[in-house]
């Protein structure tokens, strides 16, 4: 395999479903992007952008593949390739999981150890490794005192951190998160946002995070902007955010802390740092009003 | 409406909730095999009695035993009058004769007998099934027990599958149902009054959005599975052990006793041991 290719490359990839009357419907847009072993990525994009069939293309969990074309290599496998056999699938499932939108649709047990170990149990993994692993992803979610509840007792919140543990546990070396806060209350979205940043951060997993929330994006290393199924912006967030113009036209909207310090800025404030994130903006800010006052 | 998932299950520390699905699984079949071999008042009477030592070693309360009881009345009744007036014997004279009508004490006998059996059935039944064993522990034992039926191509694990998400699914449904419903009453419907023919019809506007979004939920799950690497029960690994322990050899031999001494009783007990000779 060739060594210096990126963990995911992308190239070229385009897609369209097939609509009612057989007339192919385009969602994606000769897509060409690199993501590296260990990113932390948003992909931002209105309803309708192909943020989520993009999502599930890298899963080859798509419906049709009619329109699929183009290349993707996930850790040098070529895995549009017609020689893909079912084993390699697995193995490519085994180092991409998803985590949906909803909760309830993803747990398949009763009980929430036994929904972790779900994962595990498919690819065969043998005693004592399954029982460590189980315990290992819910301590990581922080769901270790719920093992033996009943998921559809759990909040929205607590829900979403089963479904991550249950793809931890397949020790994965990129999780995609498919507007995985989208359902939850903030709380819920909170919580899930803290577990995705810790599982970044300190188990080094490549994180994809498809989301319409602009705060969110906004904590990521890299934030791509899709839209009509093209990349329209990739780049560190200030610089994403930077763009306001381009943001607006693809009907997003930037985050309320950088639209305020923005504002503040054209107004003459003096703010320094990067401001995208309401800690930041908040300090930023009372520095501005410190140094007003001397 | 939130324990409808565990059915009648009732948490407890007993021996027998300890007890290993599969054994249970074995007791309640054993149960309904030594109902059925009684054959005279002895063995029925011990049949009874041994209901009543289950119920003690399983530690549910006789008022939530007796509701599984309660529900097939009807159908006892039904059988037991049935019998009453159906049973003739020509060798003696009826107890009791009007028109057509002839009761026999063996007819009398025949309606008692089929009482208890149909009460220790249901009792013992329940007792090992329901009421000590939560249903996922149950499908695990049934899939377990089932197994060797796989080499015969029967798709166990798909169907162990099927119920485990069922079991996962009927909470999650019925919480939907309940939103749906205050959502149409929200709107205007109506469910509580009118004919039957108008109450069932305005059930259609619940059921229609229920079944749209059970086949979504039905579609996302089935995506969600295959990114969990979901291919079948080939080469499944299982997170729950089954373990046979040392009190689970016991209730076996006690089973293979409590079948036996029916037999015995059969043999050497009261009369009537012709009653079911026919």
């Amino acid at each position: 395999m060739d060594q210096t290719m990126p963990f995911i490359h992308v190239e070229d990839l385009s897609y369209a479903y097939v609509g009612e009357d057989e007339k192919p419907i385009p969602v994606l847009d000769h897509i060409s992007l690199d993501i590296r072993e260990g990113e932390y990525v948003a992909i931002l994009g209105h309803n309708g952008s192909g943020k989520s069939t993009f999502a599930k293309m890298l899963n080859l969990v798509v419906e049709d593949y009619t329109y699929a074309e183009g290349k993707i290599y996930i850790d040098g496998m070529d895995i549009m390739s017609p020689d893909m056999t079912d084993d390699d699938v697995l193995n490519l499932r085994r180092a991409v999981g998803m985590v949906f939108q909803n909760p309830d649709n993803q747990l398949v047990a009763t009980i929430v150890e036994e929904d972790v170990a779900f994962g595990p149990e498919n690819i065969g993994i043998p005693h004592p490794e399954l029982r460590e692993r189980v315990d290992r992803a819910l301590a990581a979610v922080g769901m270790t005192e719920y093992a033996h509840h009943e998921p559809h007792r759990l909040s929205g919140g607590q829900k979403q951190r089963v479904a991550i543990a249950g793809i931890i546990a397949m020790m994965p070396r990129c999780m995609i998160f498919d507007e995985s806060t989208a359902m939850l209350d903030p709380v819920g979205r909170r919580e899930v946002v803290e577990t995705m940043e810790q599982l970044n951060r300190e188990q080094g997993i490549t994180v994809l995070s498809i989301t319409h929330y602009m705060d969110e994006a906004a904590r990521a290393d890299r934030v791509i902007v899709l839209s009509d199924g093209k990349v329209v912006l990739d780049g560190k967030p200030e610089e994403v955010f930077s763009r306001g113009d381009i943001l607006h036209r693809v009907g997003l909207e930037l985050p309320q802390c950088t639209a305020v310090s923005q504002y503040l800025k054209a107004r003459g404030i003096p703010l320094d740092g990067v401001l995208n994130m309401p800690e930041q903006c908040a300090d930023a800010i009372a520095r501005a009003w410190k140094n007003g006052q001397n | 409406m939130n324990n409808i998932a565990l059915g009648q299950y009732y948490p407890a520390k007993s021996v027998m909730h300890r007890l290993d699905p599969r054994i249970k699984v074995i007791g309640a079949i054993a149960y309904i095999v030594a109902a059925f071999l009684c054959r005279n008042v002895t063995a029925f009477a011990f049949l009874l009695l041994s209901c009543f030592v289950l119920i003690l070693i399983s530690r549910i309360p006789l008022r939530i035993v007796l509701k599984s009881v309660r529900a097939l009345v009807f159908i006892m009744l039904f059988t037991a009058v049935l019998n009453v007036f159906w049973v003739t014997d020509a060798t003696v004279e009826p107890l009791f004769a009007w028109r057509f009508i002839r009761i026999y004490e063996r007819g009398i006998y025949q309606a008692v007998f089929i009482l208890v059996r149909i009460v220790a059935m249901v009792i013992g039944t329940s007792l090992f099934l329901t009421y000590t064993t939560s249903p996922i522990a149950l499908t695990d034992a049934i899939e377990r027990l089932l197994k060797p039926l796989a080499k015969f191509h029967v798709p166990i694990h798909t169907f162990a599958m099927m119920l485990t998400i069922a079991l996962r699914f009927i909470p999650t449904i019925v919480e939907e149902t309940d939103k749906i419903m205050a959502a149409q009453k929200a709107r205007g419907a109506d469910f509580t009054t009118g004919s039957l023919t108008k109450r069932a019809k305005a059930l259609i506007p619940v059921i229609v959005p229920l079944f749209a979004s059970a086949f979504r939920r039905a579609d996302e799950l089935a995506t969600a599975m295959e990114c969990r690497c979901y291919h079948g029960g080939e080469g499944r690994t299982k997170l729950r052990v089954l373990r046979l322990g040392g009190r689970d050899v016991v209730a076996l031999l006690l089973m293979g006793f409590f079948i036996a001494a029916i037999v015995l009783l059969n043999v050497f007990g009261s009369r009537y041991a012709w009653l079911f000779t026919m």
